[in-house]
This record gives structure tokens, sequence and C-alpha cells, in this order.
């Protein structure tokens, strides 16, 4: 009930949707006037437009925010896939149990979880949130329900994780938690000089952290190229005893859309300099809750209205293998000359462990994200870099994407023919006609 | 609150206290008509921590059900602390127009329904000395309006027997508290336009405001507390002008 639009969270692109409720999960799944196909739309926490159906209907899953059953022994969660992640932990933080993968924002829905295979800080160690699904129950156009598990459905099961909300609306998930004895993390953060330092830092601290992440300053150039401050922790293995504060509410509410973008590259190049400066030692360590660590975004309401009307894009790719890091050293180079980018970007090693979502995104490399005022110019930007991802064999990840060609897409994701045979031929997103080649 | 009775219980308002009450690790009985949705709801409140959940299944627009509906909730909690009634239908105004037996429909279940299950409940917690009933009621039922007189008409009867009930029972100790919300955006007001409006409230925040109204012991409460102000206004209109106006 509390959505009022169904953007997504680039608010691009933008245009009206027609929302079906479903408020139980015994419901039937609706149908559109027309009949046309239904995409689910969780809590428009994903950038582009795998939510957005223009011309069709969106399911709106928010409603759908039961808990089924919680073994507190055992840390099995079972619960309607509208909850968002921040909901979840709100309930089983206090019984000693967390998410074993979280992203950079808690109002995300678990089904958007699963749909997008979405991964944290800690993919070198945890891989991907599906690789902690024990179970679905998936609602399919048919009116069929079926109980997917790594080995009943199986096929079903990999073709869901990472299926982008088309092969049936999941009802609701099973998860694994792992055990948690403090809500603190201790952090490092270590400021590097330039792209080098990044992977020495990251290639020594991946077995012995939880966490890691880089934040990189995307207008720096020359030797200065992949300047950044890079992040590392752990959870605290002992009970604090002082109550460490957990915030209901962000700091700060961006209270309107501005007429014009507040990101530019006089405001970025600010902004960098001083977030930059900000530490002094090359390492400074401190302990800090696990909610500001893990989801500093969220700490600004509404924070993507800073891009103004026309909204903004999300550029995210992974460059596999030993050449990649000399293909992020070129991406970063065309971004710097570009002068555009984004206060948050970030570099991010993955793992090699393996999703079993057939279209998971991530895969062994270097992982670059940030974001950028949706403008001409920018689209152009971005089918560069596309084109020197896809020259590298990497990809560009869909859950942030509004923009990437048919070609870039095909040449991410080489399985996605066999996926589509997975489809409900009852569900569609504009991101899928558009990757596919078909109109709207 | 230790134990509470919610007749109407998938109500969003009513979903709302049932979930903070969970917090507060009560013993809940619900009562609503779909089975499932009731296991559904009861699921929910054990995993949010509750310490009990009985459920039963009733159409409380059959009045015949009521005394057995009343014995069964006494009976799993026979120290009931609070009662919630909050089902309820917002009536199409036009098709109640144009219709008798709309009209009646939507009168039985804001009004007569409640009524029934307040003459029961009033007198067994009237017996047992202690308690409290809380009712939702509305801001409609504070003035006729032509664009929704039938509920109103249902709401306004129901606040007249809540005020008679109340000072009935306050001499055995028994709290009646009449709770009205103004816009809630909620299933029964789906389809509404213009619900972003300041007027609009969440059920979460009217739900927290009903039951600081129960630990208050409070006897009439607008939530969200502006409508207070915006109802006197609109009850000090003298009626001259007030039959002109298109609200």
């Amino acid at each position: 009930m509390r959505r009022r639009d169904y953007n997504s969270w680039g608010r691009f692109p933008r245009f009206p949707q027609t929302a079906l409720t479903m408020p139980w999960r015994s419901d039937a799944l609706p149908r559109s006037a027309s009949a046309s196909p239904v995409i689910p739309y969780g809590n428009g926490r994903s950038y582009g437009d795998v939510c957005l159906n223009r011309g069709g209907a969106v399911i709106d899953a928010g409603a759908l925010d039961h808990f089924i059953a919680f073994d507190t022994e055992t840390g099995v969660l079972r619960c309607e896939s509208g909850l968002t992640l921040g909901q979840m932990l709100r309930l089983v933080v206090p019984a000693g149990w967390f998410l074993p993968v979280c992203p950079g924002t808690q109002f995300a829905t678990l089904g958007g979880a699963i749909a997008n295979d979405i991964h944290g800080k800690n993919h070198h160690r945890e891989g991907t949130f599906g690789c902690h699904v024990t179970a679905f129950e998936l609602l399919r156009s048919d009116g069929s329900r079926r109980v997917c598990t790594p080995t009943a459905n199986a096929s079903l099961f990999a073709a869901t994780i990472g299926g982008l909300g088309l092969t049936g609306l999941i009802t609701w998930a099973e998860v694994q938690l792992r055990p948690l004895v403090s809500q603190m993390v201790e952090e490092e953060s270590y400021k590097f000089a330039h792209l080098d330092q990044f992977f020495g830092l990251s290639d020594g601290s991946d077995s012995d952290f939880e966490y890691t992440v880089a934040w990189v300053d995307c207008l720096a150039h020359g030797e200065a190229l992949g300047r950044g401050l890079f992040a590392r922790s752990n959870h605290a293995d002992m009970a604090v005893k002082d109550s460490p504060k957990w915030p209901v509410k962000p700091l700060f509410t961006v209270p309107f859309c501005p007429p014009l973008s507040l990101v530019n590259r006089y405001s970025l190049r600010l902004f960098n300099g001083v977030w930059y400066g900000r530490q002094r030692e090359r390492r400074v360590t401190r302990a800090n809750h696990f909610a500001p660590f893990l989801f500093p975004l969220d700490r600004i309401g509404n924070w993507n209205l800073m891009y103004g009307p026309k909204g903004m894009v999300q550029y995210q790719c992974v460059l596999p293998g030993e050449n990649g890091r000399e293909v992020l050293r070129s991406l970063l180079r065309v971004i710097a000359r570009s002068g555009q980018g984004s206060f948050l970007a970030v570099l991010k090693t993955f793992g090699d462990r393996q999703s079993p979502g057939m279209m998971s995104f991530p895969r062994p490399g270097v992982t670059l994200a940030l974001d950028f005022a949706a403008t001409p110019d920018v689209l152009q930007l971005l089918d560069r870099l596309d084109a020197m991802t896809v020259e590298a064999g990497g990809a560009v990840y869909p859950a942030k994407d509004a923009r990437m060609s048919a070609a870039t897409f095909r040449a991410s994701f080489p399985q996605w023919e066999r996926f589509a045979t997975s489809i409900d031929p009852g569900f569609s997103s504009s991101f899928w006609r558009r990757v596919t080649g078909s109109a709207g | 609150m230790r134990q509470v009775l919610i007749l109407g219980a998938g109500s969003a308002i009513a979903r709302e206290c049932a979930r903070l009450l969970a917090g507060q690790k009560a013993e809940l009985f619900l009562v609503a008509r779909d089975p499932v949705r009731l296991d559904i709801m009861a699921d929910d409140l054990r995993v949010r921590g509750a310490a009990s959940v009985s459920v039963l299944s009733a159409d409380l627009l059959d009045r015949d059900r009521h005394p057995e509906i009343v014995t069964a909730a006494f009976d799993a909690m026979p120290e009931l602390d609070a009662v919630l009634i909050a089902h309820g239908v917002l009536p199409d105004q036009t098709e109640c127009q144009a219709s008798v037996a709309a009209t009646m429909a939507a009168i039985d279940c804001n009004f007569l329904s409640a009524v029934s299950l307040l003459t029961l409940l009033g007198n067994t917690l009237e017996r047992k000395g202690r308690g409290s009933l809380a009712v939702i009621s509305s801001v409609a039922g504070d003035r006729g309006r032509q664009s929704n007189y039938i509920y109103g008409a249902a709401k306004g009867g129901l606040d007249i027997f809540l005020q008679g009930l109340r000072n009935r029972l306050v001499k055995s100790g028994v709290h009646v508290v009449t709770i009205k919300p103004g816009f809630v955006r909620s299933p029964m007001t789906a389809h509404i336009d213009g619900r972003d409006g300041p007027l609009w409230a969440e059920p979460d925040v009217v739900a927290a405001g009903i039951l600081k109204a129960i630990d208050k012991r409070r006897d009439v409460v607008y939530l969200p507390g502006f409508w207070a102000l915006i109802m006197l206004i609109i009850r000090l209109i003298p009626e001259r002008l007030f039959k002109r106006l298109s609200l």
C-alpha cells in the first residue's frame, strides 16, 4: 500500500505503470485487464528497467510481507518475498543470526535479492545471495505453484536465481542465515594512491576479512588514477555491552527533486577531493555498527533524487582475470577524462564461489560500479565502456542497467537462450524486451 | 496488554496492531473470515514474537455466531486485557443511494455487527470488572456529508453507542475507546485517487496510536491527531452553510 509510483531507483526510464496488487500469497496471480504480461515489483531498488514493464503491468509484491517460520536453533528463515532485507535483519539480529549476503541497501526485497542474485562486500567468501537460498515457491501464470530447491524443480531453481523475475512470482523463500555474535564490525580503512595499491590491498585481505570494498575517486587521473579508500572488516566476535545504534531513520532525506542534477563535474571534483583528503593517515581503524558500514547510502533518504528530474543510470561491470585489471585501468581513464561520475564509485574483487543461478552476474574478477546523471553524453560514454567490457570477456549487470544494447547483453550472458526456455509466458519486462530485441 | 482479541483481524490497521502486540510478546486471538489468511497472519505473528496466537474463522456479519466467538475468546484467554473491533467496509455511496439493500448491508457491517459484539463483550467484561474495548470508528461519523453519509451514519451511530457504553461501564472499571482514523492507505481505500496527499497516513502509524490510546485509557482519539482540529472546524460550520458545501 505504501508505494505511490512505480519507478526504479534510477528514475530512468520513467513512465506510468499499471500496478496489480497481491496482498496475500494465497491469492491467485493477478492479471491485467488486457491480459498483457506482468513483472514482479518489490521495493523499486533495482536501478534500471528490470522491474519495469512499459505497456504491461507490474505486480506489487510489497504487501507480501509475512514471516512464515524462523528456526532460531538452525538459522533457517522462511518468509514472503516482499519483506525487505532490513525487515528480515530486524527480526533475526536480536536472535543472533545474520543475512549471509547483504547488498549496499537494506531496502531491497527478498524477492528482488533472488531475482537479481545480488552480491555484497563479502562476495569473495560467501558468493551471491542465491548461494544461501534453500527453497522458494514460484507462482506461475498457469496458476501452478512450484516449490523449487536445488534438487526439486532444479532447473527452475537455477533459472529463477538471477532470473530477473521472468520465471514467475516468488511468493516465499527460505534462507540459511549465519550466526552473529555482535552487531559491531571492526573496520580498517586504507588510503591507496593508485590502482596497483588497491589490488595489493584487496589480494592481501580477501582471506582474512569478511567484507572488502573500495571507494575510488573516479576523477583522479595520471599518477593518481584509481586512488581511493579501501575498507575491510570482520564482525566483532565479542558481544559489546553498550547497545550499538541501529538508526531507524536516515540522517537526512533529500526533500524534493531539484530542477537540475546536483551531481556535476564541479560538485564531484569538490566532493571527491574532500572525501579522499578526509582520511589523513594511511590506515584508520574503528568499530562501527554493521548498518552504516554495510548500508552507507541508506543514511541519506531518497539520495537518487540528487540527480534531478532526468534521473540517473548506474553502471556496473565485471572484468575477469588478470587482463581485467588492465582493462579496469583503461575504463577509469576514459571515465576520468569524461569528468562524469558519482560520489560513490565502488571497486571490489569477486571471488570464485559459483552461484546456483544460471544468469548470475558475478564471476571471478574485479567489479566497478558508479552512477551518472542520465544525459546523452553519458549514454555515449557507457556504450564505450560496454565495448571495452565485452572485449575483455566481462559482463554488465542487468539489475543496474537501463540502456545496454542487445549485443552487450548477449555477450555478457551467452547462456540467455537456454534461460529463455524457463521464462513464464505470462511474464516480461521492459528490460527483457530491450535486450532480446523485441519491441517495447 | 498480555491477552488481546482482534475482530476483523485481516484489516490493514488490525494487522499492524497485531504485529506491534506480537513484538511485545502478547497472546492474540484473531477472528477473520478467510481461514487461509488467518493462518498466514498467525504464522507471521508467532515468528514476530507473539506468545501464542489462536484463530477463529467467522463472518462477523453472521450475528448468530457472535456468542460462540466471544465464548471461544474468553475460553482461550480468561484474562483478556483488550478487544479491538476493526472490521468494516467503505461502501460506494452512489451505489447505496440507488439500492436499499446496499445501504442496509453497509449499516449492518459497520454498525449492527459491532453493536452485537459490543453488547456481548461489554456484558462479559463488566462481570469481570476489567479490560479495554477499542473500536475503530471514523472521522466520517462526525458529520454527514453527501459524499459518504451512509458510511458516516453507521460510524456516527457507533460513536453514540460507544459513548453510552463507556458511560455505563466506567464504574465497572472497563475502558471503552473510540478510534477515529482519518484517511489511511489500506486496501479499503485503494480505489481512491490522491493517496499521496498530506492527510493520508500509513496503517502502522494509526496502529501505534491505537495501542497508545488503550494504554493511556483515552476515551476518543483522532488518528493522526491533527484530525481532531480538522473535525472540530467541520463540526462548527453552521448547517445552513454546510448543506451547500460539496465536501
